[in-house]
């Protein structure tokens, strides 16, 4: 048999396995997994317009509103995670309690508190982005982007 | 100059068989739901012990259960002529500082979930070989330090796939020895790397199936048995997935060993409603080889087992880059 047929009947073996795999593996429960995200998720968002009505009616403009709310919103986030619940919220609610604000908060705290016991300049310091950093990245890129596409929609 | 001792293409076949003359298990705080918990010698009350890590925990954890395998028979540290022993972790931390402990000389061993199995046949061939008299095979894993240093931190809110395995906290250790009483490790097979071209970190089960369906295959070949001739055939932790798999490929392959095959990582998890897919981890199949089903041996409620552990040979950087994870599975035949 030439190498070239043998690699070709692994492929073969490969993509059948791959198949069975398929065919075995256990579905996500979509549906479900998706009522669960919009409770949870969506409980988080009215806690964080309750919370912004709040500051409105304290007499704050929108937008030192909008601000206090992200900043209430990350730190029960942080709270959550240090007191161990927000990892549980998350294994029922998936990208419900990811995409909110808290999600973003628990990544870097739980980050922190993971590698806190490698010191702060090493641990905490170089790795607390660790999960949350793509989010950071590719969000300045998408800012450039549509300052330059501002910028050149005023020059028009 | 030929062995006498090699049969076929990966088998040895023991003519003075080592015997296991003590083994522990430890198992965690979820573990110990299992209908098992009876035949575990200590379960931790929770995941840090008073440590002030998680890696040290697991450090402790491996020492403990050498220390209650040792005092079964009475012995002590230094009686131990040579320490095998494996992790999980980079550089297989635990074992090495569980050894710095020992102060006996050490062989570290890197099998991912297969390395309690890769423990007993090298000690084996150790022993029978006439080289030593008496050593300890272990192997440990803890929940947390694998999630952190395979998957998020520990306190990360992620949704687990349904068929994604529980890495296991749990440890086992055992006693090899020439001469004494207790079951005896009979044959081997040594496994060879099977990557069937798997690239899901989630579906180890999905890696490893293959490496066990050619290990176990090669087993009953080069020692010309069938699977009537085992009371149990247990793989490694396949979990459930892996396991169907499994079964999925003896028929293929027709090889039947159905009546009497399990998973530790199947077992070890019965009952236990938060883990999706069985466990891993090579403290699973290692607290499941060393409590339960030895602890049947010396009860002689099983008289031959064939015990098949499985490991994903994974990488977080290797995955990352786009390689698929190698498979491997290492049989140790134990009689009465």
């Amino acid at each position: 048999m030439t190498p070239d047929s043998n690699e070709e009947r692994k492929k073969i073996e490969e993509q059948e396995y791959q198949q069975l795999v398929e065919q075995v593996r256990p579905r996500p429960n979509i549906l479900l997994n998706c009522i669960w995200a919009f409770i949870i998720g969506g409980l988080i968002c009215t806690l964080g317009q309750l919370i912004l009505d709040y500051f409105r009616a304290q007499g704050m403009s929108m937008e030192d509103a909008g601000a206090m709310t992200a900043v209430s919103m990350i730190f029960l986030g942080a709270l959550l995670t240090g007191l161990g619940w927000y990892d549980e919220l998350g294994k029922k609610a998936g990208a419900g309690s990811i995409i909110p604000i808290t999600g973003f908060a628990n990544a870097i705290v739980a980050s922190a508190m993971e590698y806190k016991r490698e010191g702060y300049i090493f641990g905490v310091g170089a790795r607390i982005f660790s999960i949350a950093g793509p989010t950071l990245l590719f969000g300045f890129v998408a800012a450039v982007i549509i300052g330059l596409v501002k910028y050149l929609t005023m020059l028009w | 100059m030929l062995s006498g001792k090699k049969r076929g293409l990966q088998s040895i076949e023991f003519l003075q068989a080592p015997i296991i003359s003590s083994s522990a298990s430890v198992a965690g705080p979820l573990e110990s739901k299992s209908s098992w918990a009876e035949d575990f010698d200590w379960i931790m009350e929770d995941y840090l012990l008073g440590e002030s890590s998680w890696e040290r925990t697991e450090t402790k954890v491996l020492q403990q259960v050498i220390q209650i395998a040792l005092d079964k028979q009475q012995l002590s540290f230094e009686d131990i002529e040579v320490f095998l022993a494996g992790d999980l972790l980079d550089q297989i931390i635990s074992s090495n500082y569980t050894a710095r402990e020992l102060k006996t000389p050490f062989l570290g061993l890197y099998g991912a979930c297969s390395t309690m199995a890769e423990a007993i046949l090298i000690g084996a061939m150790l022993v029978e070989g006439g080289f030593f008299t008496r050593l300890v095979a272990a192997a440990g894993s803890h929940h947390y330090t694998a999630e952190r240093q395979f998957r998020f931190p520990t306190e990360q809110g992620v949704q687990p796939a349904p068929y994604s395995q529980w890495t296991a906290t749990a440890a086992g250790a055992l006693v090899l020895e020439a001469q004494g009483n207790g079951p005896r490790v009979s044959s081997i097979t040594i496994g060879r790397i099977v990557d069937m071209n798997q690239k899901d970190a989630n579906n180890l089960g999905a890696a490893m199936a293959p490496a066990a369906a050619d290990t176990i295959h090669r087993h009953f070949l080069d020692l010309n048995r069938d699977s009537d001739y085992y009371d149990l055939v247990v793989t490694g932790d396949l979990g459930l997935v892996g396991q169907d798999l499994l079964e999925e490929l003896f028929v293929q392959q027709g090889v039947v060993p159905k009546p009497n095959i399990s998973d530790c990582g199947v077992l070890l998890y019965d009952g236990i409603p938060e883990v999706n897919a069985g466990g891993s981890g090579c403290g699973c199949s290692a607290c499941m080889l060393c409590g339960p089903l030895l602890k049947k041996m010396y009860r002689g409620d099983l008289q031959r087992l064939l015990f098949v552990a499985t490991g994903a040979l994974m990488s977080p950087t290797s995955t990352n880059q786009g390689e698929s994870i190698p498979g491997i599975a290492h049989a140790v035949a134990i009689e009465i």
